[in-house]
């Protein structure tokens, strides 16, 4: 794929917190337009960081970074990527800040300009796409974990990203929450990085699942393969030629 | 939990532009605060004593937040009477409290109670954000603003993580007391609060610039000063110029 029709393309980037602990060496991660893609990897692998690189959270100390096709590295252009990407931090409480649902889902668009009324509107009607609707008025801090990740993603979905990055998005929630944002996710027609520990979760909801170790990031291949492959009880689950989950066969 | 107990309260006082309330509150503070005379004083007190009717607070949580306020008045009580000079009213060993000293203290006292009346039933009505945004209306310095709304952003940061220290603490069999360990846990405590609110805020700060935040706050609240805050402010105008006519013929 050519870098200029990816939505993110980042080629060769080096990063460390400390300089003689490289985090990323000689990254190279693309993003096609509409493109779902799993990112799976160790505690400290880098997952995290190369999120906040995309974002502009922190700077890489060399390499190259394309958003939409146009290099970005000055923090005005960073503002720009911010409009056109949305990040879901991994904890959610890192997320809510204001006092109740409407005014968090609500502070995006006000800082895209749009006036109250239609920051509202626009906060209402992201909140009832997602199913959220009764919460608005609740206080964000006393939210349930299910609840608290919903709305995290109803503040960045209401900036109408044209990509999402989504760092670990099922931790620490349970089976019921967790379907929901799978349907959420698959429901959502922009493209998607999702970085996560668990296979399964991203075979349900991304093509492709990229793995990273030291530094790099390397393809693992088609989900739905690795699905096969990796999926701890294909058998006891999906019986031979059975068709699976996600409408692929397994090999089990 | 940090609360704003006075916001959650709808009341007459609650509708009228909190730009209104708070310029008044700002005056009615100057003008109490140099008053001298009693008359003038306890007419203030009233005054604040309406306006907390108007606000329609529940009086208990009011009187608990005067008990604080009076509690540190209770030093100036101590100390002023018989440090002031003047004709002696009591003396008790060495020390002799005076008339004049007595009446500084109840001047003060009064004075306090009388503004921290007022600045609650007009201001503690609103949500800090409210308030913030409502100053940056008012042509406040943008960073006078913003310094406001995230000292209190950050004052929560620091109370959940303090609260989540001392759990931790407490579920390992932690119970303060005079040791050295009870010292030594606490400094931690106090460390481990100060490094991870400031991790935490940095997380925060990093999550409000992903969704487009560059130093600006915006708010949902329309502010809109109608005619019946118009009648109101006019009205307290009136209260502030009277308190001053008493003020100047006493």
């Amino acid at each position: 794929m050519d870098e200029l029709s990816a939505i993110i393309d980042l080629k060769n980037i080096h990063f460390g917190y400390e300089p003689e602990k490289p985090v990323l060496t000689n990254l190279m991660f693309s993003l096609a337009q509409g493109e779902k893609v799993g990112v799976i990897g160790y505690n400290g692998s880098g997952k995290t960081t190369l999120l906040h690189i995309i974002m502009g959270l922190v700077t890489p100390a060399s390499g190259t970074i394309r958003v939409m096709g146009k290099p970005v590295d000055s923090r005005k252009d960073f503002l720009d990527v911010r409009r056109i990407i949305g990040l879901v931090f991994q904890n959610a409480d890192d997320q809510l800040f204001s006092p109740t649902v409407l005014e968090d889902v609500a502070f995006g668009p006000l800082n895209l300009g749009k006036s109250p009324k239609e920051a509202r509107i626009m906060a209402m009607e992201t909140l009832e796409r997602l199913n959220l609707n009764g919460l608005e008025n609740r206080i964000t801090h006393k939210l349930s974990g299910g609840e608290k990740k919903l709305v995290s993603l109803a503040t960045v979905l209401v900036m109408q990203p044209k990509a999402l990055l989504l760092d670990e998005p099922t931790t620490g929630l349970d089976e019921e929450a967790r379907a929901r944002i799978t349907a959420l996710l698959n429901d959502l027609d922009i493209s998607m990085v999702i970085v996560s520990h668990e296979y399964d979760f991203l075979a349900g909801t991304v093509q492709h699942i990229y793995s990273m170790k030291d530094g790099r990031i390397q393809f693992d291949g088609a989900a739905g393969i690795l699905h096969a492959h990796l999926h701890r009880h294909p058998a006891v689950q999906h019986p031979n030629g059975q068709k699976g989950e996600h409408g692929e066969f397994y090999s089990a | 939990m940090i609360e704003e107990p006075f916001v959650h309260n709808e009341s007459p006082m609650q509708r009228l532009d909190p730009r209104g309330r708070m310029v008044i509150a700002a005056a009615y503070a100057f003008v109490v605060a140099s008053a001298d005379s009693f008359t003038a004083l306890f007419m203030a007190l009233a005054v604040s004593m309406a306006l907390i009717g108007m606000a329609r607070l529940p009086l208990g949580a009011v009187a608990k937040r005067l008990v604080v306020v009076n509690g540190f008045i209770l030093f100036l009580w101590v100390v002023i009477p018989v440090t002031y000079p003047g004709s002696p009213l009591l003396s008790v060993g060495p020390l002799a409290a005076t008339w004049e000293g007595v009446r500084v203290s109840a001047r003060i006292t009064i004075k306090c109670n009388a503004i921290l009346l007022a600045f609650i039933a007009l201001v503690a009505v609103s949500p800090v954000a409210v308030l913030g945004a409502g100053l940056g209306r008012m042509r406040i310095p943008e960073k006078m603003v913003f310094l406001l709304l995230m000292t209190y952003r950050y004052l929560f940061v620091m109370e959940t993580e303090y609260h989540r220290l001392t759990r931790s603490a407490t579920v390992r069999g932690f119970r303060p007391s005079t040791s050295i360990h009870t010292y030594r846990t606490v400094a931690y405590l106090v460390g481990m609060l100060f490094v991870r609110a400031s991790a935490r805020a940095e997380r925060v700060y990093a999550a409000m610039l992903c969704r487009g935040f560059y130093g600006r706050f915006h708010s949902l609240h329309e502010f809109s000063f109608t005619q019946k805050d118009r009648v109101w402010a006019m009205v307290m105008v009136a209260v502030l110029v009277g308190l001053g006519v008493v003020e100047w013929m006493n």
